[in-house]
């Protein structure tokens, strides 16, 4: 064994890698709940990865076959139902820790410097995520996937001058059918997939590079001891990749709780108007998107003018990349900034609050509180750059507090 | 946008004259009382089988689960469940009426029933059940308030009853309103069943894969705790 374990390190850097990355990696010790997402979102995503391969070999990317191999493998396929479940679960999971995740970010500052390409990395994964989720939510071919499919891609067609030509790329022709499934298949099995993986490299590259961020938002490695070591950090491998086993543990029972006994959780999860198969001369009474990107549809919906809600959908998106360089203030964490505390909560309900709009039926009622609440998620990244300057900070500890 | 799709396509859906989800609102919906266990299933299943299955195929299901799923003998499920002509037992549940045939009868094809529940919801099927009247204006001779101009007749009519719009009772019930609701709930339950077999494993598994995941917690925080131990606060 020993052997094999030096003719190994003769031709690859093991050793190296596992120092680098877990047992020489040194993260804070004062990590709260909120730190559990990111590891978190690495499980879910190889969940899905597990259980798509197990899906991909009984699915038929046809639009005669695709709704009744879903059926097949609910009915016939031996567990079918659990990798199945498992998987339209796990969609709904991944977007929790994610959320989670980047709400972290946003109370403790930490995509500020030198973290900026880290949020940027994983804003990017947000996006991707957000991409393939959709295009796996129309594979089933249910009614709600049919028009899901058709909504979207006639967005595309709202782009000026080109717009016409995407949206019947996006569809493979002027309708949705057996080429807009098979390409959105290829995009949901290998195109997003293998961006996301880079990606999630890339975003432990980065962070192993410039270190975690913490509750208190201050730099760990200001304090070391004499060998180097920093007083307040800790290894990640055995400390966190314990911690994170207790994590997955609590997370898998949430995540089994919801599998067997609500898997459809009542509608949000898997929506009921997909049980039954696409149809183009029946429209499901309101074409709503699920949870995780209803928000977005409530922003588009609050601006009448198609061009001009696209428009402020695309910055809606965009505009959190710039969020590194709005924040002029020298101290990261909310924590000790409460103006900034209070604005990220109402960022945070402001995004719920549009999420809850956008899975209603359309009515003129929700209109007004659809445009406050957009206008309160844009007044975040419109106010941070004038209140960050002027803001009262308390005082910030120079060492982290438990 | 989607304002223009939406009506677009109301405009094609109006012009199909049985889609009628849009007044489905006007009717509250009645609760389904059942319990979901062997003993409902199998009688929902039979049911099913004697009123049902004649025109609503549920082709998801065959005939064969019934045996692990409901605790029912093969010969059981061959005498009670399965329609006598060409109806195979390692096969799904198909309806013997051809579709040209209900086309031509019906106005419209009976739909496949096997993922109505989760579609439209057990109360919604229930209430249905619950909601046909005489109206001697439709060709069947039968209207529903829950789903208006349907093109299905009322086929539990020699057991529930007859009434006209107003709700006067036109031909008195076989069975009292109890033992109707209960026929109904049964045959609900049935179709809970049908939307998603997985229930009854699921249900079966549901307390060994959460105990052990409690378990598997509360080792891996004692673990936690261990190490972490020589942490300084």
């Amino acid at each position: 064994m020993h052997n094999f374990y030096n003719w190994v390190d003769r031709r690859f850097p093991f050793k190296e890698i596992v120092h680098e990355h877990l047992t020489g990696y040194y993260a804070p010790k004062n990590f709260n709940f909120l730190y559990y997402f990111g590891s978190m979102a690495l499980l879910v995503l190889l969940i899905q990865i597990l259980s798509g391969i197990f899906l991909l070999s009984h699915y038929h990317a046809s639009a005669t076959q695709a709704f009744d191999s879903i059926q097949s493998i609910m009915y016939d396929v031996k567990w079918g139902w659990l990798i199945r479940y498992l998987h339209t679960t796990g969609v709904s999971f991944f977007f929790i820790a994610i959320y989670l995740h980047m709400l972290r970010g946003y109370l403790y500052g930490s995509f500020r410097s030198p973290r900026e390409l880290l949020w940027i990395v994983g804003y990017t994964i947000y996006l991707a995520l957000m991409a393939e989720a959709y295009f796996g939510y129309v594979l089933p071919y249910g009614n709600m996937s049919y028009w899901g499919a058709e909504v979207i891609t006639s967005i595309i067609g709202a782009i000026p001058y080109v717009g016409h030509w995407l949206s019947a790329l996006a569809r493979g022709g002027l309708g949705i059918g057996d080429a807009t499934l098979n390409r959105f298949m290829a995009f949901h099995v290998v195109l997003v997939p293998l961006i996301l993986i880079g990606l999630v490299v890339l975003h432990v590259l980065a962070l192993h590079r410039v270190g975690s961020n913490n509750p208190d938002g201050i730099e760990i490695n200001d304090y070391r001891r004499s060998d180097g070591r920093p007083w307040d950090g800790i290894p990640f491998h055995p400390y966190y990749t314990v911690k994170d086993t207790f994590g997955a543990a609590v997370f898998l029972l949430l995540f089994a709780l919801v599998v067997i006994y609500a898997p459809t959780m009542h509608g949000l999860f898997i929506d009921t108007a997909n049980f039954t198969p696409a149809n183009p001369l029946h429209t499901p009474a309101d074409v709503t998107p699920a949870w995780y990107l209803s928000p977005y549809y409530a922003m588009l919906r609050a601006i009448p003018n198609k061009a001009a809600g696209i428009g402020m959908l695309a910055l809606a998106i965009a505009i959190p990349y710039a969020v590194p360089w709005l924040d002029r203030n020298p101290v990261r964490s909310s924590r000790y900034r409460p103006v900034y505390l209070g604005m990220v909560i109402i960022l945070a309900g402001s995004f719920l609050g549009l999420g809850w709009i956008g899975m209603q039926p359309a009515a003129p009622a929700l209109l007004p509180p659809a445009r406050i609440l957009l206008g309160l998620y844009l007044a975040f990244f419109a106010l941070l750059p004038v209140v960050s300057h002027f803001e009262p900070t308390r005082a910030v500890p120079q060492r982290v507090t438990a | 946008m989607r304002h223009i799709v939406r009506c677009a396509v109301a405009g094609m859906a109006l012009s199909i004259s049985v889609l009628a989800d849009a007044a489905n609102a006007a009717v509250t919906l009645e609760h389904a009382h059942y319990r979901f266990d062997a003993a409902t299933l199998a009688r929902g299943a039979k049911l099913y089988a004697e009123h049902c299955l004649s025109c609503h195929s549920v082709r998801y299901v065959r005939y064969s689960r019934l045996v692990p799923d409901l605790g029912m003998t093969k010969s059981t499920v061959e005498q009670t469940v399965m329609l006598p002509a060409g109806a195979s037992f390692d096969r799904g549940m198909i309806s013997v009426m051809k579709p040209v045939d209900a086309k031509r009868w019906f106005g419209t094809a009976p739909p496949d029933l096997s993922l109505e529940v989760r579609y439209r919801g057990a109360d919604w099927v229930y209430t249905y059940l619950h909601s046909f009247y005489w109206d001697p204006q439709r060709p069947s001779g039968w209207n529903n308030r829950l789903f208006p101009n349907v093109a299905m007749p009322d086929v539990l009519a020699h057991l529930g009853g007859i009434q006209d719009r107003q709700g006067h009772t036109l031909v008195a019930s076989a069975l009292t309103p109890a033992e109707f609701d209960r026929m109904t709930a049964d045959i609900t339950a049935w179709l809970r069943y049908t939307s998603d077999p997985s229930k009854i494993k699921r249900m079966a598994l549901g307390p060994y894969v959460i105990g052990f995941l409690v378990l598997f917690a509360v080792l891996a925080y004692l673990l936690k705790r261990a190490y972490w131990r020589d942490v300084e606060r």
